[in-house]
């Protein structure tokens, strides 16, 4: 199982600011070892953001998103105490789900 | 009635290519959990394939979208961050393209109503290229560019 990701969740205005910090090898499956041999790609492919139960976000991703991937954006709406879902499947059929309450 | 399967078949030839990529889920937005990867388009080299495997047509330039706090030259190309907003009505999604990666395609993202079409993250650039912030408002797409220079292992400035 991969490590935690970091999520931060912050009411700005009328709407919620959330930032999300992914520990992910992202392997892009062009670079070579030490004997030459290609790094089979290893990547996020999907990731989707929830808030109550609706996505706020729904991303796919190529492996030419950087390693430990970073990732902010804002939605409406979200109070303080809410809760901010966050689930990625990478290429491997692996899944993470974190959850961060909002601040 | 065989008549008319026929009928329907040769109607719905047409649509059908449609049909399957916007259930391959990026014309969609994607289902929490039923969400697929769109293995097409993240193995397109240019723009207009990028484009046919999407399943849209050229896109027009437009000054509404924007880069935010991306920078013109990057230091280190496995880490550049960019930053996209769109004040199109109606973005419905926003795709980062590089030009010279060995796939142009890095990101998409979906962007449900009451999301603000404005999004940041980080790519990797193999080297100095144009990249293009794809933004599909309305049914329409829509596009943006802006070179980035990448000084690998320089020391930067």
């Amino acid at each position: 199982m991969a490590d935690p990701m970091k999520i931060r969740a912050n009411v700005v205005g009328d709407s919620t600011e959330v930032k999300v910090l992914m520990n992910h090898e992202m392997e892009t499956g062009q670079r070579k070892d030490a004997q030459g041999k290609t790094i089979p790609a290893w990547f996020i492919q999907t990731v989707t953001a929830t808030h109550n139960g609706k996505t706020v976000l729904a991303a796919q991703w190529g492996p030419a998103v950087a390693k430990n991937p970073f990732l902010a954006f804002k939605f409406k709406g979200g109070a303080k105490g809410d809760k901010v879902q966050i689930t990625w499947t990478d290429s491997k059929g692996d899944k993470r789900t974190d959850e961060a309450t909002i601040a | 009635m065989n008549a008319k399967r026929r009928e329907v078949l040769k109607q719905g030839g047409g649509v059908t290519l449609l049909t399957l990529l916007a259930a391959a889920g990026w014309l969609a937005p994607g289902a929490a959990s039923g969400q697929t990867w769109n293995k097409d388009a993240f193995e397109t080299h240019s723009l207009d394939e990028t484009m046919k495997a999407l399943g849209g047509g050229a896109p027009v330039p437009s000054k509404d979208i924007q880069f935010v706090s991306t920078p013109d030259i990057a230091e280190n190309g496995a880490v550049v961050p960019i930053g996209v907003t769109s004040t199109l009505p109606k973005t419905e999604s926003i795709a980062i393209l590089v030009e010279k990666n060995p796939n142009m395609l890095a990101a998409v993202f979906d962007i449900p109503a009451g999301t603000d079409p404005a999004l940041s993250t980080r790519i990797k650039m193999g080297q100095s290229s144009n990249v293009y912030a794809l933004v599909k408002a309305d049914g329409k797409y829509y596009v943006a560019s802006k070179e980035i220079k990448v000084t690998l292992g320089g020391c930067g400035g």
